[in-house]
């Protein structure tokens, strides 16, 4: 299985080496052998398949993508939390120090049935909902869905009402309380305005995918990065092929992130 | 404005001397940029934030990565400096930038390629838009 998702053809995209960055080179630097064995012009991520990775910069999103994220729970190891670690690096976001009010763009939760005992360990981020409650509760238009499914903060018309931190029921939003320095110049951020995992929107629009997914690729290979509209995109393979879960499904909200083996 | 060959003449004002930008001219004319910059990033930023349109021509990372300044120590300088480029205009006319709140200020560690090179039908459809706007 696992196989299978790091062997999808490469992209001419992908080959010219111009759009390579660096932290992506030093990736594939960085892994074992298997890479050796690869059949040349083969990469080894599972790429954003359709039309928005061939998209050019001038182009606007559209609605026949809609990007997802599928979670394998049991790929997840209690303490491995490299996805957050990359989150963190990716975005500029500082060490948690103040669980409270430090910005969070994803949590690792550990979920327990009593009745069972039985014990889970899984990242929460965003869920990208098709119907998200944050959207509908801001009253400036600041918090808004992209035509391609991903839910976005406009920072620059945000009055930081937090609203919607108290309308999402995932938690998934954190507020900037303090002034920040040396942001990242694909990610800005600011006091005063509420934030949250933008799934890379920098990345996807790039032809690349999330950090976190990138991450995860060399340690659990739990997640997969795709468009759901694309019967074609592995992600929409997997979600017709296997039993996934939405959490919190009976809000009907329909999350772009699923679960696994939940 | 600014009237730069006015001001010159009139050795008794002190006019703003900005750096020049890195690469070889900048995306439209220099009046254009004097009178629309902020109106060229205002349109540009609901483009990519709401429509995910990441040309560069009009980009803020655009304007920074070509107009960076080097300080002292040769390496970028961000805002808190006088010397960074959007400061020695908006220090001189006092109208405080916002942008640079959430927005990082000095092009980022692997952004050190020149900015890219202007596009005249981007600049001119801006152009139509942004003058349609003022009438």
């Amino acid at each position: 299985m696992s196989g299978e998702r790091e062997t999808a053809p490469g992209r001419a995209k992908d080959q010219a080496a111009e759009g390579v960055e660096d932290t992506r080179r030093g990736f594939l630097k960085g892994l074992t052998a298997a890479v050796v064995t690869l059949a040349p012009g083969v990469t080894l991520m599972a790429y954003p398949e359709g039309a928005a990775a061939a998209r050019a910069p001038s182009d606007a999103v559209t609605s026949k993508v809609r990007w997802g994220l599928l979670i394998d729970v049991s790929k997840c190891p209690d303490g491995c939390t490299d996805c957050v670690t990359a989150c963190n690096e990716e975005n500029g976001l500082g060490p948690v120090t103040r669980p409270r009010t430090d910005a969070q763009w994803i949590r690792k939760v550990t979920v327990r049935d009593p009745s069972t005992g039985l014990k889970r360990s899984f990242p929460v981020m965003c869920q990208h909902c098709a119907s998200p409650p944050c959207v509908d509760v801001c009253p400036t238009g600041a918090s808004f869905k992209r035509a391609d499914g991903i839910v976005l903060v406009d920072k620059h018309i945000c009055i930081g009402c937090r609203y919607c931190m108290m309308a999402c029921p995932y938690l998934a939003r954190s507020f900037v309380h303090e002034p920040l320095q040396d942001q990242k110049p694909y990610a800005p951020r600011g006091k005063g305005t509420v934030e949250s995992c933008t799934m890379c929107v920098h990345r996807v629009d790039d032809g690349r995918i999330p950090a976190c997914v990138e991450s995860c690729a060399s340690s659990g290979k739990a997640m997969v990065f795709g468009d759901l509209n694309d019967p074609d995109s592995e992600i929409s393979k997997i979600v017709r092929t296997y039993a996934t879960s939405q959490i919190r499904a009976d809000l009907g909200l329909d999350p772009g992130v699923r679960y696994q083996n939940l | 404005m600014l009237g730069p060959a006015s001001a010159q003449e009139s050795a008794r004002v002190p006019i703003p001397e900005p750096a020049k930008g890195r690469g070889e001219a900048c995306v439209a004319d220099t009046e254009l940029m004097r009178r629309d910059h902020m109106n060229m990033l205002t349109h540009q930023r609901d483009d990519t934030v709401h429509d995910g349109i990441r040309t560069e021509t009009f980009s803020l990372k655009g304007c920074i990565d070509c107009h960076a300044v080097d300080g002292p120590d040769a390496r970028p300088v961000d805002i808190s400096s006088p010397q960074h480029f959007c400061r020695t205009c908006h220090d001189y006319a006092a109208v405080k930038v916002d942008c640079f709140q959430c927005h990082a200020s000095k092009p980022g560690e692997a952004d050190k390629t020149a900015a890219a090179a202007p596009h005249d039908a981007d600049v001119a459809a801006l152009s139509d838009y942004l003058e349609g706007q003022g009438q």
